[in-house]
């Protein structure tokens, strides 16, 4: 793949990654977060395999294989996060009374 | 105001420092490409990504449906599901979506199955398939009764692809082999029973995960906490 649109993804990627970190930290509620969370793991994804496709030849199948995992164990950590975030609003945590305000 | 300025100068800041990261690095890549593809006859499939998932790194892949077997594990631990909440809503739309979709998503799942081993595909694209399929019938206020009544098949469902991955891993030791380290010329057939467990394990997560729970112990009096 050309260099400019490796660039491209990459900055998109960045992009992703930063997003999702200002929602990290700037958003109260847990369901806001842990979207957030999922994209900045987007971004990371993005840039990883955009990494791979550099250069000539066919793309460096690692990466690959490591974000096809790393998609897989993302479901799975959002999984257990929205089933916590569920249990913390059952309980009424603090976090989520801030929210509710 | 200054707030709003702070609050919108942390993401510029991570993404000026994350693209200069990632824009910096050398060019063309230090690559695994020629690694992966000198191998590639041994490896028992010639698709590059399936032979590091299931052949190379292996050991990865195991470990990854560790933490999906971790991951249903730990969200039944938490909370039951709402079967009150997802019951049998009769909308004839619903129905025929379910009624077209689900054979042809559990059909599609098996080919990208069997693709994997030379074109993009393998047992997660195949098993993400299988798990919308699940959803589906969720959805539909299907899967309920049938997870209640079938618990334990359910749950075997859930662990087989670690445990045939396991299996096999141990068993080519018998062959004088490393663990997980397949004897000559049975890459393929080891692969593809690995990851025929790996899509059934894979699928029934991913849809236990939608669901969001344990199955009742009993539907009929179960009331969740």
């Amino acid at each position: 793949m050309t260099g400019s649109t490796v660039d491209l993804f990459l900055l998109v990627g960045a992009a992703l990654f930063a997003l999702g970190a200002a929602g990290v930290f700037r958003e109260v509620e847990a369901l806001r977060r842990i979207i957030a969370v999922n994209v900045m793991g987007s971004g990371v994804f993005l840039v990883l395999v955009a990494i791979a496709a550099r250069g000539e030849g066919p793309p460096d199948p690692v990466p690959h294989a490591m974000v096809l995992t790393g998609i897989v164990v993302a479901v799975c950590a959002t999984a257990v996060a929205l089933a916590l975030a569920d249990l913390s609003r059952r309980h009424g945590s603090s976090a989520d009374d801030k929210a509710d305000r | 105001m200054i707030g709003r300025v702070a609050g919108w100068a942390l993401p510029l800041g991570v993404f000026a420092a994350v693209a200069w990261a990632v824009l910096a690095l050398p060019s063309p890549a230090p690559s695994l490409t020629d690694e992966a593809l000198a191998a590639i006859d041994e490896s028992g499939v010639s698709n590059p990504v399936t032979a590091v998932l299931l052949n190379y790194r292996s050991t990865d892949t195991l470990l990854e449906l560790g933490v999906l077997l971790l991951a249903v594990v730990s969200v039944w631990g938490l909370r039951r599901a709402d079967h009150a909440a997802a019951g049998p809503e009769s909308s004839p739309l619903l129905e025929g979506l379910i009624r077209g979709l689900v054979p042809l998503l559990l059909v599609t799942g098996g080919y990208l199955l069997w693709i994997g081993a030379f074109a993009p595909g393998g047992a997660f694209q195949g098993g993400a398939l299988v798990g919308g399929a699940i959803v589906l019938l969720a959805l539909g206020g299907l899967t309920g009764r049938w997870f209640a009544d079938r618990q334990r098949l359910l749950r075997v469902g859930l662990s087989v692809g670690l445990a045939v991955f396991s299996a096999v891993g141990w068993v080519v030791t018998a062959w004088g082999s490393w663990f997980l380290e397949y004897p000559e010329g049975m890459a393929k057939t080891l692969i593809l029973v690995i990851e025929t467990a790996a899509l059934v394990s894979i699928g029934l997560t991913l849809g236990c995960l939608f669901v969001g729970g344990g199955p009742p112990d009993d539907l009929e009096t179960g009331d969740a906490p």
